[in-house]
């Protein structure tokens, strides 16, 4: 990369952070401090706006680099992320959208707590969202800094810090300043963007094979030297029986896992109504479903292009497909065509990162503020104080993520996002779905169904394969590895449910019927919501 | 009876003014007011919906088309991760020129998503949205009734 490229990129750079702080200043210019302006952006965001701003939160590097990188390195085994990360929305869609709009306000133990003892819910609930976020928090930054400084030609261990402490300090700024109101039209600038620069790219591609998708096809599958497997599955997870059990977890987890993430669910409170939350939902998945699909004319066209030992030669991972992609397509590496759609495609890379830290860091603060603290702390206090707890809990969750941030930096980004969602489905969505579904249920079986869920997926992630026991593990010196599997999901999924089951089976409780018909006539009427 | 619930606790700023979808603004939910009084009766009101025959049809509307959804898509997905996983010659057969089964499955997820969204999106818009907004309104009527009228 020369040093042009990293001139206008950083100066394309600095113009998405000046824009974006000028958003943060421009929307606080007459906050009240109210928990519903800073948690909820006062819920008058449009179903469109909001629809932009859930593609936002949701399309991330991993998904622009890291999917269309597994495309191009190992074909058609990489489709298989975006079909997953699409498909889940059906489930957001059907199951949680309207229904946790209506009975909720700003978290997901709002709807769980409202059945039940609130205390122990609301800390089993407000954990499980804090682990979860933090685990997603700590991908973005590890890819922050990877790719970042990739980008910029920076391969320096202090270019990778400084990313890292860097995208931390924004994150923090634009969320404790700006609240929701500011977080959305970032989220809202960003996916804009990402979805011009992914367009753009993608019409270069099909321009460049006279529109023939069959031609680009076959040329990828030529260049990549496996021919007609690159085109179907098994490249990447066609191993033994253990591979493939790893994958169906890892597909199982993306499915369940986006209904349960907290930055997700909290921004269905952004609009006023539970129409208004269906309709977003329908705007994003519109768009999502659109993006994935011109990733996967990105990786098969970053293939056929660039080809994969060009892509391989830069970044193992394949993380770097996407740029050098653009180079090409501009012109090649000495043109200005190709110096400009690199530079924009690694500010794209940067705003996206940049606008996911801080949607979720919004989220977990509210877990922290709304769930944690008002369930641990003495008395009760007026709502303001709740805010400036909510601020002071980004700024340390900020710092937690700088840290771990700094000391995970040569994990795999996609890795630690399968397991955020794997985290996601077993410890949240159990419980979200039973609350709301299941008459019966009580407060020791939403207490058990998050804990039983939450447990398993990180102990069993600390005996797998990922942390220990293997030369690309964490630490590849000890060896406490009892579990095959990279993901979870496949076994904390269920028990996640099972402990839901057998904790409200074996309880004395007797459920209320009155808060059951109140939950139940709630989220399917919205009498009442706020 | 404690009132710890976040759905009671004291109003934040700034809510109830309009919501700018064009339906007029919520009046203020009656939960939030005179607690005291009228706490045992709301629970009432949500029982005796619940149990009315204009909520069951709701109910009912909405797990008819939700249910069978959520079978149909969810098993249609897992079979394609499975085969994709543990039937790769199925999955490469050629259907034309370079497509295969698998891009077309592949693709074949995109479609229904898209058409499911769409699906569901009418579903809710004709036969749920008018009857669930008359009896939230209705709801919210009877729960401001029994705390005396004022709200």
């Amino acid at each position: 990369m020369t040093g042009d490229h990293q001139t206008l990129a950083l100066l394309l750079f600095s113009a998405f952070v000046a824009v974006t702080l000028g958003i943060t200043t421009w929307v606080s210019r007459n906050r009240h401090g109210s928990a519903e302006e800073f948690y909820a952006g006062g819920r008058l965001f449009s179903p469109m706006e909001n629809g932009f701003a859930i593609a936002g939160d949701y399309m991330s590097a991993a998904s622009f680099l890291g999917i269309s990188g597994l495309i191009a390195l190992f074909g058609y085994d990489g489709l298989l992320y975006s079909v997953g990360f699409l498909v889940a929305w059906l489930v957001v869609l059907f199951l949680v959208a309207e229904l946790v709009r209506n009975c909720g306000r700003f978290t997901l133990a709002d709807v769980v707590a409202a059945r039940m003892n609130e205390r122990p819910v609301r800390i089993a609930a407000g954990t499980s969202s804090v682990t979860v976020s933090v685990l997603y928090l700590v991908a973005q930054m590890v890819g922050a800094g990877s790719l970042v400084a990739l980008l910029l030609g920076g391969k320096s261990e202090a270019a990778q810090a400084w990313t890292v402490i860097g995208v931390g300090a924004l994150m923090v700024i634009y969320v404790s300043l700006g609240g929701m109101r500011a977080t959305t039209w970032i989220q809202i600038v960003k996916a804009v963007l990402l979805l011009g620069g992914t367009i753009t790219l993608t019409v270069l591609v099909l321009v460049r094979f006279h529109g023939d998708f069959d031609r680009l096809l076959l040329t990828a599958a030529e260049r990549s030297g496996h021919g007609e497997a690159f085109l179907a599955p098994g490249l990447k997870y066609g191993g033994d029986w253990m591979a493939q059990f790893d994958f169906i977890s890892l597909g199982i987890a993306l499915v369940l896992g986006t209904a349960g993430l907290p930055h997700i669910l909290s921004r269905f409170y952004t609009v006023p109504t539970a129409r208004a939350a269906r309709r977003s939902v329908v705007w994003s998945i519109g768009l999502i479903g659109g993006f994935y699909l011109m990733t996967i004319v990105l990786g098969f066209g970053a293939a056929a292009i660039v080809g994969p030992e060009a892509v391989r030669g830069s970044n193992a991972a394949g993380n770097t497909a996407v740029p050098l992609l653009a180079l090409d397509l501009g012109g090649g590496a000495n043109s200005t065509g190709g110096t400009v759609l690199f530079a924009i495609v690694a500010a794209v890379a940067f705003a996206t990162i940049l606008a996911v830290v801080a949607g979720i860091t919004l989220a977990s603060s509210a877990s922290v503020a709304h769930d944690l603290y008002a369930s641990l702390r003495r008395r009760r206090s007026e709502p303001r104080s709740e805010v400036a707890v909510a601020r002071a809990a980004a700024v340390g969750i900020g710092v937690v993520a700088i840290g771990l941030g700094l000391l995970a930096r040569d994990l795999n980004v996609a890795f630690l996002v399968g397991l955020a969602f794997a985290v996601a489905a077993s410890a949240n969505l159990p419980v979200l779905l039973y609350s709301l579904f299941w008459r019966g249920f009580t407060t020791r079986g939403a207490v058990w169904a998050v804990y039983g869920g939450l447990i398993p997926a990180v102990g069993l992630v600390v005996l797998s394969p990922v942390v220990s026991g293997s030369p690309d593990s964490l630490f590849p010196g000890v060896d406490f590895q009892y579990f095959p599997l990279q993901n979870p999901g496949l076994v904390s999924i269920p028990l996640g449910f099972l402990a839901g089951w057998l904790g409200t089976v074996t309880s004395a409780e007797i459920p209320d019927a009155a808060k059951h018909a109140e939950t139940e006539v709630r989220s399917l009427t919205g009498a009442g919501a706020v | 009876m404690r009132y710890d619930d976040p759905w009671y606790d004291a109003l934040a700023s700034g809510w109830g003014e309009l919501d700018g979808t064009g339906v007029p603004a919520d009046v203020v939910p009656p939960a939030r007011r005179e607690r005291e009084e009228g706490a045992m009766v709301a629970a009432d009101v949500y029982l005796e919906v619940q149990r009315s025959a204009a909520f069951q049809e709701v109910r009912s509307r909405y797990r008819r088309f939700v249910v069978p959804a959520v079978i149909v898509f969810l098993a249609w997905y897992v079979g394609y991760v499975v085969a994709a996983t543990t039937a790769p010659g199925l999955m490469a057969r050629p259907v034309a020129g370079a497509v295969n089964v698998a891009m077309v499955a592949g693709l074949g997820q995109f479609l229904t998503t898209f058409l499911l969204t769409w699906a569901y999106a009418r579903h809710a818009r004709l036969r749920r949205d008018r009857a669930a907004l008359e009896l939230r309104w209705d709801t919210q009527e009877l729960t401001r009734g029994v705390r005396g009228g004022t709200s």
